[in-house]
């Protein structure tokens, strides 16, 4: 080696396409299957938006794993937090959301995803410092406690709420479809995909352009190093964990629009779609959950058109494929 | 001793609470009438059971499932649907049995394999998700298995309430009470055997796992197979208990036989009771399953009273229907506070 070689910068490490290009070969497998390519488009470009709203739910918990190895099982709580907000912010707002104007709309939209992500974030918050802290760094009572967390928030929504479905629509603009000769996409679900996707660019653009991004992505692939060098890593994990309950109130406000009802149990089953999600991706990976995500909503949506009776069972089965292929998911991290 | 495989209870206080729990449970049919207190000894005793079993994973392996309750549930489906398909008789109980059990062994043979290798965390993700594609799974399959109605069907006539054997001490003897000591009897030889187990050098093994994996694969045993292989004995015991439980109820469903709040009750009672200690699953389900049916009505009027005075918010939480929210901050509480639950508690050892 030269002394010239000093100053030039590490060797990029080798990124991996393969899995990346998995979402594209299931497509290109399913296509000749589903035949009509109309139907084929209109099924993908609806994977496409469920996997944004997927993402938003899956991601924060992904990256919280990854720093702290504190897996919250009380995640899919703060999904059905988020969309009970939803329906407590939207009533008051029921004129704008109703009225004939894309701009009050879409205020309306804002204001319910911002109250959506602000209840999680600060309940995330209270679920950090008062469960979590004392259990740092023991594993069997991590999960025992989230479970416990998750127990109580999802009874106190029952208890609040009443057990009964509570239906709620998307503000005016946002009801009916694009059509492109016999191509539908809903509109909703297009407005789902570009808020989804702004979550998951400022993601890319916080952790890969801001120097807090380079402290958490450094605490993902090694925490001692991190608190070696002197950085306070649990402030960070209370930051990302905020962030990502935040997150999963935000999903699950945009979640309740997509399905038009809000229950509680909803948490429970969402909870299972992001744990696969995750464990695809590689437990830790933001990259690795964003591919995932499109992956399990592409599956479940040509399962579902295909073989509707396979179509719950399609994304377990996606799981063990993946995990006989890559054991340790699409793109693992560290030494995980 | 030597039936408790030499690990009595620690103490005074707690031989004396098990004792009691034990020998009410086994005269139960003698000391209450009705069918009500006979229906909640057989819950404890299928609870008991079926704790004890998650506890050899949870409390002496560390490992944490989510799919207990399947093994249950495929045990309870088993008999159930045997009998269902060629009516009452002991054939189709064994025929039920045996596959049940090969069934809920090989599952978790499977799952085992798959997913034991890695994190601890990584085995409760995929079971979490295995165990709830099972549940949607029984009931789309409403052809084989009932769908959300489940499945009612015949058992031997021996263990019918019509089957009159006469009286005994003033009580009268008949199917029902047969068909409770059939649960007894097996859940307590069942019970022996956990016992066995975890105090042969099988259980010691796990615990040293437990404790320190990496030590024990360095002192030359093979964690994953005995990991593996205490989950396949977890589940055939699970299985066993879910048949049992089936052929009291003479009726087999989602709600009965996998629904996801058995598995929290499961947790609940494991983590009361006391983790890593069978005795504590014994405590547990008695403590569990009475408060589940006294209890409740407690709570009731506590809310009755808050409607009162016309808090209605107030009023709704505390609905009975409610109690499972007290019982996950009873939960919490027990993890921080009591992490060795009742049996730590009350422990005396010398």
């Amino acid at each position: 080696m030269s002394a010239t070689d000093v100053g030039a910068a590490l060797p990029r490490a080798k990124l991996e396409i393969l899995p990346a290009l998995a979402p594209v070969i299931v497509a290109a497998v399913a296509a000749p299957f589903i035949g009509s390519f109309s139907t084929f488009a209109t099924l993908t470009l609806a994977s496409l938006a469920m996997g944004m709203m997927i993402f938003t739910m899956a991601s924060g918990l992904t990256l919280a794993f990854g720093m702290m190895d504190i897996l919250n099982f009380g995640h899919g709580a703060f999904i059905a937090l988020g969309a009970y907000v939803a329906t407590v912010v939207i009533l008051p707002l029921t004129a704008w959301a109703d009225a004939d104007s894309v701009g009050l709309n879409l205020a309306v939209f804002a204001a319910v995803l911002i109250g959506a992500a602000v209840v999680s974030g600060l309940l995330g918050y209270v679920f950090e410092r008062v469960l979590i802290v004392p259990v740092y760094g023991q594993h069997l009572k991590q999960i025992l406690i989230t479970i416990g967390g998750s127990i109580v928030i999802e009874q106190l929504l029952y208890g609040l709420f009443g057990p009964a479905q509570i239906p709620i629509s998307p503000p005016a603009t946002f009801h009916g479809s694009f059509t492109f000769g016999e191509i539908a996409i809903e509109k909703y679900r297009a407005l789902a995909f570009v808020v989804g996707f702004a979550v998951f660019l400022g993601q890319m653009l916080v952790l890969n352009r801001t120097r807090i991004g380079l402290l958490i992505r450094a605490g993902v692939e090694n925490r001692e190093m991190v608190e070696a060098l002197g950085y306070r890593i649990d402030r960070l994990f209370v930051g990302v964990f905020m962030a990502g309950a935040a997150l999963a109130g935000l999903g699950g406000a945009m979640w309740s629009f997509y399905r038009g009802q809000v229950q509680a149990s909803m948490g429970g089953e969402l909870l299972v779609t992001v744990f696969i999600v995750i464990i695809i991706g590689g437990l830790g990976s933001v990259g690795g959950c964003f591919v995932a995500s499109i992956l399990v909503a592409l599956i479940a949506n040509y399962a579902g058109f295909l073989v509707p009776k396979l179509a719950l069972v399609s994304n377990i089965l996606a799981m063990v494929v993946v995990l006989l292929w890559r054991p340790r998911g699409l793109y693992p991290v560290g030494g995980r | 001793m030597n039936l408790l495989s030499h690990d009595a209870p620690r103490g005074w206080p707690l031989r004396l609470l098990i004792a009691l729990v034990a020998l009410t449970l086994a005269f139960t049919p003698f000391l209450f009438s009705g069918a009500k207190p006979l229906a909640v000894a057989e819950k404890i005793c299928v609870m008991a059971l079926l704790a004890a079993s998650y506890d050899l994973l949870l409390g002496y392996s560390g490992i944490v499932s989510f799919a207990h309750v399947m093994f249950f549930g495929i045990g309870s489906y088993g008999v159930g649907l045997a009998l269902y398909a060629f009516g009452p008789g002991w054939g189709p109980i064994a025929l039920g049995l045996v596959v049940g059990l090969a069934f809920a062994v090989a599952l978790a043979l499977v799952i085992g394999l798959l997913s034991l290798r890695v994190q601890a965390i990584f085995f409760a993700m995929v079971t979490l998700a295995i165990a709830y594609a099972f549940n949607v799974l029984a009931s789309q399959l409403s052809d084989i298995t009932g769908g959300e109605d489940g499945r009612s069907f015949q058992i031997p006539e021996v263990l019918k309430p019509a089957f009159k054997l006469g009286e005994l001490l003033g009580t009268p003897i008949n199917g029902r009470t047969l068909a409770y000591y059939l649960v007894f009897a097996a859940s307590a030889v069942l019970f022996l055997l956990l016992l066995r187990v975890v105090n042969s050098p099988f259980g010691r093994v796990l615990q040293a796992i437990r404790e320190n994996p990496f030590r024990a694969e360095a002192l030359g045993y093979r964690t994953v197979v005995h990991r593996t292989l205490a989950t396949c004995l977890a589940a055939a015991i699970a299985a066993a208990a879910g048949a049992l439980n089936a052929i009291w109820l003479r009726y087999v469903g989602p709600d009965t036989a996998l629904s996801s709040s058995i598995q929290i009750d499961v947790l609940v009672i494991v983590v009361i009771g006391g983790m890593g200690t069978l005795y504590g699953s014994i405590l547990g389900a008695a403590l569990f399953v009475i408060a589940e049916n006294y209890l409740q009505a407690l709570i009731g009027q506590l809310s009755q009273g808050a409607a009162d005075l016309g808090l209605a918010r107030l009023a709704q939480v505390l609905h009975p229907d409610r109690w499972l929210m007290w019982l996950g901050l009873m939960f919490i509480l027990a993890v921080y506070f009591a992490p060795s639950g009742i049996y730590g508690k009350l422990r005396r050892d010398r």
